[in-house]
């Protein structure tokens, strides 16, 4: 409401807080009447708005006295309008006018809002690109054994990718797609999570799985679709899902786990849980009606949800200036009332402290968040893609090189002492042959029996399932030969 | 037999209201212990009070539904069940369904509405690609079985192509859902509450004609109906007729006049569409050797072509005359041609001759 034509620094916030609360109407104000109000105007940081700055390529002058005409002789004042507010101090008192929705100030001149700050809202780091602290940061300080953690699963999700893409080019499974240069944003996001909080994952958040600690062969199992895999070889490779994990299952339609964790987060709402859901996306997502969806339905119920956006600049071909035309995803927070951060989806401890601070707000002040991790796709869309074909090879080398999140963060754990190159070695090594191992499991193992098939399409199977059923195995019975030797009739 | 009673006057058909008798239908399902005379939206109100009342983790949610609904189907919840059981929300079927999918994910009963059934197009996906597979897809890990989605459908006299429509049949080719269509108030309350506690996602619509102009004596205390079992409202020998929801009132009334004719019609309600009870309609056929099955839908693609397939491919030998459909036309759905469009009592008399005299 007011806030955009009115706060653009700290002290101006504090102002009209303090008028607050000398208990005038929020209306006085024009400011939208909702519980966070109070949180609103202090979230935590200087909001970085210099929309009012620049209105019709006017400078405007911050000056609060002079935003608000106050060169008007008092008897020019309608009498029933003073005596409607607690205080006649301010002269905007006489220049608000009632709507549903609340009080807004009104203005004769005629001014748009900027389709654009002058600035882009700026990415919170702690680390610099070669992972040496930065003096003064704010962020969250992590134990050795979480930082060794961390680090350790940063570098199983990069050998893991390696060696289920090398897999799928082998043909030893159908399809894959890597988190590479994302691994920051993977685990860090994780670890700054609790198992009891809850999960929607898109598809490009294995870590998050290993972190938790989902086994190499339970992913391995799932891509090759053998009977071990939670979901009984139904799902293309990837997507996995586990229950005991709070990891829900991946779905390939883009976007549609958004309004589902709103009402996931209002379960735990209602139970009172000291959890929440976060729940990811990509910068394409955002594009899809599911993202309005799920943002709105979680603000307006007051829903403990983090909504992660992985703005990765592209989306399989599409690169982000052809996806939107705002400065990427962290404005469209406030589009609906939602308390939002612009993070470096590259520097691990950024993340892991965005994180932590983004749960504390959601789960205490039962409120959405949104978070926009600024990184970049080093892969390709997936093993169906081959992205030099529109994007610069220079470009995927130069984050794939100077840009590795794994890197950075390996820099400081090991200039905190806690790592040494001899560590590196043998976790890669072990990692590696662990992955070979569970794949040549994986491969051996049984794919689930035809019954599978027919199961879980409801709670239990209708009589026309049950005739298909009996059907099919009397065709398979017939012509053998057209049907797969590794599943058992 | 009297669903006839039940309807009010049809904008140009001539069918004026005959008084009220009580619907005897459904005479074995559900025993008539204080009984009450009241609508269908009347009825649908009773079983979510009942839904609200025996489960402390059910939530009706949906458009404008905290006031009572613009169909008064959800009248006095709010204030009973408090404004975290039973909510308005945002103007977004998409949301309205991901939503309630998160909820039941949960282990919540999830009664979402839509507002019309001629609005649910935007919750597709949603109902299709996450509902429909959610149990499957996760390997029995998860499933929003609790998700029961309730929408106003089919004609209503005035509502052109917005407000009248029947999109049952897109949801009946989905796997993993159930569709299920009451045709009076009591049958609504007791399929309604089988529904909400149906451990599999439902949609459920209801016939908004019905609304007001049904009205029946539905027994007070909380009753389930079962779902996959259609039932035999009308017995007969010569022809079998089946339909679901508002239609089967105009049915009836072709049946009763047909028996003037000496033609005994035997007419079958549905009731759940997806997955369908074949057996009850199959065992009709092999009586009748004739069958009509008629809807509001079009006729191209709607329900009815999938009941005909299914039919001949068990009774093709039994089968006396060709399956007879008498349904909407092709036709989006009109305001001043309604009368031409719908399937009439007389076009339902008109078929049911034409295929006993084949």
């Amino acid at each position: 409401m007011a806030n955009w034509c009115r706060i653009s620094s700290r002290t101006i916030s504090n102002h009209v807080k303090t008028r607050v609360n000398q208990g005038l109407p929020w209306g006085a104000v024009g400011i939208n009447q909702t519980s966070g109000l109070s949180s609103a105007l202090n979230p935590g940081g200087p909001v970085s708005d210099g929309n009012w700055r620049y209105q019709n390529r006017l400078p405007v002058p911050r000056n609060r006295a002079t935003l608000f005409c106050n060169q008007r002789f008092e008897s020019t004042v309608a009498e029933k309008q003073r005596d409607s507010f607690l205080s006649s101090e301010s002269d905007d008192d006489h220049q608000s006018v009632d709507f549903p929705g609340g009080k807004v100030s009104y203005i004769s001149k005629m001014n748009f809002i900027s389709e654009s700050s002058q600035t882009r809202v700026p990415c919170y780091r702690v680390l610099d690109d070669d992972g040496e602290l930065i003096t003064d940061s704010d962020f969250q300080q992590v134990s050795k054994e979480v930082a060794v953690k961390m680090y350790s699963n940063m570098v199983s999700l990069q050998i893991m990718d390696t060696i289920f893409y090398e897999a799928q080019r082998q043909g030893r499974i159908s399809f894959y797609l890597t988190s590479a240069g994302e691994e920051a944003i993977n685990i860090a996001s994780a670890a700054a999570l609790t198992e009891q909080d809850i999960i929607l994952p898109q598809y490009r958040e294995p870590g998050v799985l290993l972190w938790r600690g989902f086994s190499l062969q339970e992913f391995a199992d799932q891509c090759l679709g053998n009977k071990a895999d939670y979901g009984k070889g139904r799902q293309m490779p990837i997507h996995y899902g586990s229950r005991k994990h709070n990891f829900f299952t991946i779905s390939s339609p883009i976007a549609t786990q958004l309004p589902q964790a709103a009402g996931i987060a209002y379960s735990l709402k209602m139970d009172n849980k000291k959890a929440c859901v976060v729940s990811y996306i990509g910068d394409g997502g955002t594009s899809e009606g599911d993202f309005h969806a799920g943002l709105n339905f979680a603000a307006v119920v007051e829903a403990p949800v983090i909504f992660f956006c992985r703005n990765n600049g592209w989306a399989i071909s599409t690169n982000v200036s052809e996806q939107f035309r705002s400065d990427g995803i962290v404005v469209k927070g406030r589009a609906y009332g939602i308390r939002s951060i612009r993070v470096d989806g590259n520097d691990a401890l950024a993340v892991y402290s965005a994180v932590s601070a983004a749960r504390e707000m959601a789960i205490n002040e039962q409120r959405p968040i949104l978070i926009e991790a600024l990184t970049y796709r080093v892969g390709h869309h997936s093993t169906s893609d081959d992205s030099t074909k529109y994007r610069q090879l220079d470009e995927i080398v130069y984050w794939k090189n100077a840009r590795d999140p794994v890197n950075r963060f390996r820099n400081w754990v090991q200039n905190c002492g806690w790592w040494s190159e001899q560590q590196e070695t043998q976790l890669r090594n072990s990692v590696r042959k662990q992955l070979l191992e569970a794949i040549q499991v994986a491969e051996k193992t049984e794919k689930p029996p035809l019954s599978e098939m027919f199961s879980d399409v409801y709670d239990y199977p209708p009589t026309n399932l049950e005739e298909q059923e009996n059907h099919l195995r009397e065709t398979v019975r017939r012509h053998p030969d057209d049907y797969p030797a590794d599943i058992s009739v | 037999m009297a669903l006839r009673n039940i309807i009010g006057k049809r904008i140009g058909n001539g069918i004026g209201l005959v008084g009220r008798r009580s619907l005897s239908t459904s005479t074995s399902d559900v025993e008539n212990r204080n009984a009450k005379s009241m609508n269908l939206y009347s009825a649908i109100n009773q079983a979510l009070h009942l839904a609200l009342e025996t489960d402390p983790r059910a939530f009706v949610f949906g458009e404008d539904v905290s006031f009572g609904g613009v169909f008064r189907c959800t009248t006095g919840l709010a204030d009973r069940f408090g404004k975290a059981r039973v909510f308005n929300t945002p103007l977004c079927e998409q949301g309205i369904v991901g939503f309630g999918i998160g909820l039941a994910a949960m282990g919540n009963r999830a009664i979402a509405e839509i507002q019309f059934a001629d609005y649910i197009y935007p919750a597709f996906d949603q109902i299709v690609n996450e509902a429909a597979k959610f149990r499957y897809r996760s390997g029995n890990q998860f499933n929003c079985g609790g998700l029961t989605i309730r929408a106003p459908y089919g004609a209503v006299g005035h509502g052109g192509h917005y407000h009248s429509q029947s999109p049952e049949a897109f949801f009946c080719h989905v796997p993993g859902i159930k569709v299920v269509i009451p045709r009076s108030p009591r049958q609504a309350k007791g399929l309604l509450l089988s529904c909400i506690r149906d451990p599999n996602p439902v949609v459920f619509f209801e016939p908004k004609w019905l609304y007001r102009l049904a009205v029946e004596e539905v027994p007070e205390h909380d009753y389930m109906l079962p779902l996959s079992k259609a039932e035999v409202i009308r017995q007969g020998s010569d022809i079998t007729l089946v339909g679901w929801g508002a239609q089967l009132s105009i049915m009836e009334q072709a049946c009763i006049e047909a028996e003037k004719d000496g033609i005994s019609c035997e007419l079958i309600d549905l009731k759940t569409l997806i997955p369908w009870d074949k057996e009850t309609v199959e065992a009709s056929v092999r009586k009748t050797g004739r069958v009509l099955i008629s809807h509001e839908a079009p006729v191209t693609g709607g329900f009815g072509a999938e009941i005909s397939a299914s039919i001949v491919e068990r009774c093709f030998l039994r089968l006396e005359a060709p399956v007879a459909r008498v349904c909407g036309l092709d036709t989006p759905f009109p305001l001043v041609f309604e009368p031409f469009y719908m399937p009439s009592k007389n076009k339902v008399l008109d078929a049911i001759k034409a295929t006993v005299n084949y």
